[in-house]
C-alpha cells in the first residue's frame, strides 16, 4: 500500500480540464476563451477538445488562447494563429473552403435531392388514385347493395 | 481443459454454421424439403455450441485463470466479481465472441418462432443469418481468438481499464450488440425476400418485430453509454459525436427509418423496395460501426483494438455483405410491385418525409465521420470533424422531424384533409409557443436553444396526447377512456415513444442552454455560491478501495440555508492499470442534477473544485427509456404474436 501511495504522488498528477488559475478575470473574455477552446482539438488526445481535456498540451493551448485574447486578438485572429502553428487538424469545425464544401453542402443538397425524388414519387402514386375511385355504375351497385 | 473445450465448440460452431448456410439455401432453390429442414436444428446447435464456448470463457474470467492470455491481459484477482463477469466483453476478443453468440441466438429465435413463415423464406433467412455467422466466427478464430493460452502464466492480471469498471458500462455492450446484431435479422429477411422476389404485407409484419427488438436494445445501449459518459468521463457531457458514438447512432437512425417504412409495407404494400434498401443499409451501418470501432482507422476515445489486419478483415466482411446484397437489390428491386396509392397529404407521405429526413441525417453523420479519412486520402488535408460540425449539420433535420411528427402521426392513410387534422393541433401549437415564451423569459441569457427545445418538447408531448385522444374515437369521456385502454399496444407504443422523443429533446436543450458551471480553488471549510445553491467543502480524505486508492471529498450543498445534498466526489487511482479516474458525485433530481468533481490539490493550498448545476439532465435518458418502453409495448402487440394469421388471411389486415 505504501508503494502505491508513492506511485500516486509520482504519477497521478493529471491536470484537470480548465484549472482555476487559468480563468481570466474578465468574464466576457473568459466566455470567449471557453467558446474558442471548445472548438479546438486536443492534439495528443483521442477525440477531445482542449476545454475538456486533462492533457498537459491542452492546458498549454488554453493558456495560449487566453494570452492572445488578452493581447487583444479577435476570435478569428486567435483561430488563425493557432492554425498557423498547429495546422488545420486542430479545428473541430472544418473550414468551409475547397473540398470541405462537399462536407458542408452535403446535407442541404441531399435534402433537396431526396425531397425532389420523394415529391415525384408521391405525385406518381397519386396518379393511380383515379383508378381506385368507384365508377358511376359501381356507385349505383353499392347503393343498391346497401338498400337491400 | 474447459478452455480447450470452449475452443473446440467454437470451431464446431463454425462447421455447423457452414452447414446452416449451405443446405437450406440449396434446398430452398431446388425445392428439397429435407435440406430446407436442416436449418432449424443447425441454428439451435450452433447457438448451444457458442453458448458453451462463451460460458467456458466466462469461467476462465471468474476463476482468474491467467494461463489464458485474454484473462491475463484484462482481469485481476482483486477486481470485484461483477467486473470479472462483465470483463468477458470488456475487450475485443470477448466482445466479438458475445457478438457471435447473439448472432446465433437470433438465428435460433428465428428457427424456434419462425413456424408461421413460408418454408422457403424461413430456410433462406436462416441461411443468410448463418452466412453472417460464418464470416464473424472465422474472423474470431483466425484474427482474435479468445482462447489462446500463455506458456508462462503471470501471477496476476493486468486489470480491466478502470473506466470500464462501472455498472453503466458493464451492461452497455450487450444491449448495443443485441441492437447491432439484431439488425442482421432485418438484413436476412431483406436478402431472403429479394431471392424469393416477393415482398408483401406479411413480410412487413414479419420483419418489424425483429427490427423493433434490435431498435429498442440499441436505444437502451446508446442511452446507457451516454449516461455513463455523463457521470464518468468528467464534466457532464453526454454526447461527443465521437466516431464510435456515431457508429452506434447511424444504425439507430436507419433502424428508426426502417421501423416507420415497414409500417407502410405492412399496412399499404407501398415503399417496398425502399424498405428493403433500408433493411440492408441498417445492418450495413452496424458492420461499418464494427469496422470503425475495431480497426482504429478513426481516432476515438473508446477504440478497442488498433489492428490493421482485423480492420482489413472487417472491411472485407462489410464489402462482401453490402456488395452482395446491393447487387442483388439492383437486380431484383424492379420486380417489387408497390400496390397502394395515396394522396400527397396522407400518413404515407408523412412517413416518406420521416424517412427522407432520417436517411439524409444519417448520411450527414456518416460523411462527417469518415471525412477526415477521405480528406487525407484524396486531398492530403489533415483535418478534424468534431462536435461543432455535427451540432450544426445534424440538428436541423431533427427539428424538422419533430415539427412534422405530431401532424404525421394522426394523418389518416391514403388521403387526408390537413384542416381537419390540424384543428386540435392548433391549440397544441399555441400552448407549445406559450411554453417556449416562458422558457425565454425565465432564462438570463438570450439564447434560442432552450425556448426551441421547450417548444418542440411541448409540441411532441401534446401531439402524443392528441394522438391518443383522437385514437380513442368519439363519445363521452368514459367511453373514450374505455377505448384508450383497449387500444392496440402498437398504438400505445407509438404514443409513448413519440412522447419520449419530446422529453429527450427538452433535456438536451435545457442542459445545453442552462447549465451553470463553477471552477475554483477551495480550502477545507470554504463556502461559495453556485447559482442559487451554496456549496461547502467540508473535508478531503484518502481511502482504499478493493483495487484502487481514492481521494474523497465531503461536500455539502445548501439551498436557502437548508441542506439540499451531501456529496462525496472521488478521484481514484488504479495502480495496476496506472490510471486515474474521476468519480463525480451527482445528486439526481427531476429538475436539476448537482454535479461535483474534486480535482487536484493546489500549490498554494486548497483543492480544485468544479460544481455544475445541470437542469433537466435526467430527461435526456428518461426520454430514451420511454422510447424503448414504447418499442417494447409495440413489440408485445397482439398482431405480432398472431402473425400466423396474416398469411392465411391476406385481406384480414385490421382497419386502422
Amino acid at each position: 500500500m505504501r508503494r502505491w501511495l508513492v506511485l500516486v504522488l509520482l504519477i497521478a498528477t493529471p491536470v484537470f480540464a480548465v484549472q482555476p488559475d487559468e480563468i481570466l478575470d474578465d468574464p466576457a473574455l473568459e466566455a470567449r476563451a471557453r467558446e474558442i477552446s471548445q472548438g479546438l482539438r486536443c492534439l495528443v488526445c483521442r477525440n477531445e477538445n482542449i476545454d475538456e481535456s486533462n492533457a498537459e498540451l491542452a492546458r498549454d493551448l488554453r493558456i495560449l488562447v487566453r494570452e492572445r485574447l488578452v493581447a487583444g486578438d479577435n476570435d478569428t485572429e486567435v483561430l488563425d494563429f493557432v492554425v498557423s502553428r498547429y495546422g488545420e487538424y486542430i479545428l473541430l469545425t472544418p473550414r468551409a473552403d475547397g473540398a470541405n464544401l462537399i462536407l458542408w453542402l452535403a446535407g442541404p443538397v441531399l435534402l433537396i435531392g431526396a425531397g425532389t425524388i420523394a415529391g415525384l414519387f408521391l405525385r406518381r402514386r397519386r396518379g393511380g388514385e383515379a383508378e381506385q375511385a368507384l365508377t358511376v355504375e359501381e356507385n349505383q351497385r353499392l347503393v343498391q347493395l346497401l338498400d337491400e | 481443459m474447459i478452455i480447450e473445450l470452449g475452443h473446440f465448440t467454437l470451431i464446431l460452431a463454425l462447421l455447423v454454421a457452414i452447414v446452416q448456410m449451405v443446405f437450406p439455401m440449396v434446398g430452398a432453390h431446388k425445392g428439397w424439403r429435407s435440406w430446407m429442414a436442416m436449418g432449424e436444428p443447425a441454428a439451435t446447435v450452433q447457438f448451444l455450441l457458442l453458448g458453451f464456448s462463451f460460458a467456458a470463457l466466462m469461467s476462465a474470467f471468474v476463476t482468474s485463470d491467467f494461463s489464458v492470455k485474454l484473462v491475463a491481459d484484462n482481469s485481476h484477482t482483486l477486481k470485484p466479481m461483477l467486473y470479472k463477469v462483465t470483463g468477458v466483453w470488456g475487450n475485443h476478443e470477448g466482445s466479438m465472441l458475445l457478438w457471435c453468440l447473439i448472432l446465433a441466438f437470433f438465428g435460433a429465435l428465428a428457427a424456434w418462432f419462425g413456424g408461421n413463415l413460408p418454408e422457403t423464406l424461413r430456410a433462406r433467412v436462416l441461411s443468410v443469418q448463418a452466412a453472417v455467422g460464418v464470416a464473424f466466427i472465422t474472423f474470431l478464430i483466425f484474427t482474435s481468438n479468445p482462447f489462446v493460452r500463455l506458456a508462462f502464466p503471470p501471477m496476476n492480471g493486468q486489470d480491466l481499464n478502470p473506466l470500464l469498471q462501472d455498472p453503466g458500462l458493464a451492461f452497455h455492450p450487450p444491449f448495443l450488440y443485441i441492437g447491432y446484431v439484431g439488425l442482421s435479422m432485418s438484413f436476412a429477411f431483406a436478402v431472403a425476400a429479394l431471392i424469393e422476389g416477393r415482398v408483401d404485407a406479411a413480410w412487413g409484419r414479419w420483419v418489424r418485430p425483429w427490427t423493433l427488438l434490435a431498435w429498442l436494445n440499441l436505444t437502451v445501449g446508446i442511452a446507457l453509454g451516454s449516461w455513463w459518459a455523463y457521470y464518468e468521463l468528467g464534466w457532464g457531457g453526454f454526447w461527443f459525436w465521437d466516431p464510435v458514438e456515431n457508429a452506434s447512432f447511424m444504425p439507430w437512425l436507419i433502424a428508426t427509418a426502417l421501423l416507420h417504412s415497414a409500417i407502410v409495407v405492412e399496412k399499404r404494400e407501398a415503399l417496398k423496395s425502399w424498405t428493403i434498401l433500408l433493411a440492408i443499409l441498417a445492418f450495413g451501418f452496424s458492420l461499418i460501426g464494427a469496422f470503425i470501432v475495431r480497426s482504429g482507422v478513426l481516432t476515438s476515445v473508446h477504440a478497442f483494438a488498433n489492428d490493421p489486419e482485423r480492420g482489413v478483415y472487417l472491411l472485407a466482411i462489410t464489402a462482401i455483405f453490402m456488395g452482395g446484397a446491393l447487387t442483388l437489390y439492383a437486380a431484383r428491386a424492379g420486380q417489387l410491385q408497390s400496390k397502394g396509392v395515396f394522396g400527397v397529404v396522407s400518413r404515407e407521405s408523412a412517413l416518406v418525409a420521416n424517412n427522407v429526413l432520417l436517411a439524409v441525417a444519417t448520411f450527414v453523420v456518416f460523411l462527417g465521420t469518415i471525412w477526415p479519412l477521405v480528406a487525407e486520402m484524396v486531398w492530403d488535408r489533415k483535418l478534424s470533424v468534431g462536435a461543432p460540425f455535427f451540432d450544426a449539420a445534424f440538428t436541423p433535420f431533427m427539428i424538422a422531424l419533430a415539427v412534422i411528427l405530431p401532424i404525421g402521426s394522426v394523418l389518416p392513410w391514403k388521403r387526408a384533409a390537413v384542416g381537419r387534422v390540424m384543428r386540435p393541433l392548433w391549440l397544441a401549437m399555441l400552448v407549445a409557443f406559450a411554453v417556449a415564451a416562458l422558457a425565454w423569459t425565465v432564462q438570463a441569457e438570450k439564447s434560442l436553444i432552450a425556448p426551441m427545445g421547450a417548444f418542440l418538447a411541448a409540441w411532441l408531448l401534446l401531439g402524443a396526447a392528441n394522438d391518443l385522444w383522437t385514437r380513442a374515437g368519439r363519445g363521452n369521456i368514459a367511453s373514450k377512456l374505455r377505448r384508450m385502454v383497449q387500444l392496440p399496444r402498437a398504438d400505445w407504443g407509438r404514443i409513448v415513444s413519440h412522447g419520449g422523443l419530446g422529453i429527450t429533446i427538452f433535456g438536451i436543450a435545457a442542459m445545453t442552454a442552462w447549465a451553470i458551471e463553477d471552477i475554483r480553488v477551495a480550502n477545507i471549510g470554504d463556502r461559495f455560491e453556485v447559482g442559487r445553491y451554496e456549496v461547502s467543502l467540508d473535508d478531503v480524505r484518502r481511502i482504499d478501495g478493493p483495487n484502487y486508492i481514492s481521494t474523497i471529498a465531503d461536500v455539502t450543498v445548501l439551498r436557502g440555508g437548508r441542506v439540499e445534498a451531501k456529496l462525496t466526489p472521488e478521484k481514484r487511482f488504479y495502480p495496476v492499470a496506472g490510471m486515474p479516474t474521476t468519480e463525480a458525485a451527482i445528486d439526481n433530481g427531476v429538475f436539476r442534477d448537482l454535479y461535483v468533481v474534486i480535482g487536484d490539490p493546489q500549490d498554494g493550498g486548497g483543492w480544485a473544485v468544479r460544481t455544475y448545476v445541470k437542469p433537466f439532465a435526467n430527461w435526456i435518458w428518461a426520454g430514451a427509456i420511454f422510447m424503448a418502453i414504447g418499442g417494447a409495448l409495440s413489440l408485445s402487440d397482439r398482431r405480432f404474436r398472431v402473425a400466423a394469421g396474416a398469411r392465411k388471411l391476406p385481406s384480414g389486415v385490421p382497419a386502422e
